[in-house]
């Protein structure tokens, strides 16, 4: 579940937590999302990577600024996760039915 | 939002009979361990043998976490689950994507194709969050956290209402 559980890895962290939630309500720039929290515009854009990562907002430039929205393809993960899931789930079937012929 | 199906294929070298047998009643012998949608550890995997049939698996504790239901049951040839497990990683009993096994016979071995469909179904449920986000619902976001750090089980419906 590693690839699933990405997501949820990410938001674990509280800052990153409402800086996603601020990016819910709203797509807006680095800057903007900063205002008010008490981190750094530096760590925001780290938390931003990380958020990006587990495909949970992407960003779009605009002018200079890049203005980040959630992502929408965050269901991708699910898709992933299931696609690894089935394929050993697939191959562990067939190692048992190996065992099962001897 | 269409999302394509996953489709797999294996061999396995044992006619469809017994393949289906063995896939359909013998899961908790074979299924990878580690994957676990509940904190209780599972120690079984159950499938009742007809058409609305409860699947899912049992915890150490005790716990049923349901995963889905039987859809179709015909044996030798195909087997119909639905897998219901929704993008918060929960039983959802209105969610409803459909997992095929098809038991073909290849001279005495089986080729197993299983298909897994419908997945943009999923799309109802993240949006469903990414709703209640806008909205300003900030217990999703918790629900997430807390079943990241363990904190909570699916073993009942959590539909986010």
């Amino acid at each position: 579940m590693t690839n699933a559980l990405k997501p949820l890895d990410a938001l674990a962290d509280p800052t990153r937590r409402t800086i996603f939630e601020r990016v819910a309500k709203r797509p807006q720039s680095v800057g903007e999302l900063a205002q008010g929290l008490p981190v750094s515009r530096p760590a925001v854009s780290q938390h931003l990577r990380t958020l990006k990562e587990a495909q949970l907002v992407t960003d779009q430039a605009q002018g200079t600024r890049r203005i980040y929205r959630i992502d929408p393809r965050g269901i991708g993960i699910m898709r992933a996760w299931l696609d690894d899931h089935w394929a050993e789930a697939l191959r562990a079937f067939q190692k048992f039915t190996d065992q099962e012929d001897l | 939002m269409t999302i394509a199906p996953i489709r797999r294929t294996i061999e396995v070298a044992v006619p469809p009979e017994r393949a289906f047998t063995l896939f359909a009643t013998r899961m908790h012998d074979w299924w990878p361990m580690g994957h676990s949608i509940s904190d209780d550890p599972r120690v079984g995997i159950e499938m009742e043998s007809q058409v609305g049939g409860w699947w899912g698996q049992i915890g150490e504790r005790g716990t049923r976490t349901q995963w889905g239901k039987v859809l179709a049951w015909e044996p030798p040839g195909r087997l119909l689950l639905a897998w219901q497990i929704n993008a918060e990683w929960c039983y959802d009993p209105d969610l409803v994507t459909e997992l095929e096994l098809t038991f073909t016979p290849v001279g005495s071995n089986t080729l197993v194709v299983l298909e897994h469909r419908n997945l943009d179904r999923f799309g109802a449920s993240a949006e469903k969050i990414a709703e209640q986000l806008r909205n300003g619902w900030p217990g999703v976001v918790q629900h997430y956290a807390d079943f990241a750090a363990g904190r909570i089980e699916c073993a009942q419906p959590c539909s986010s209402a």
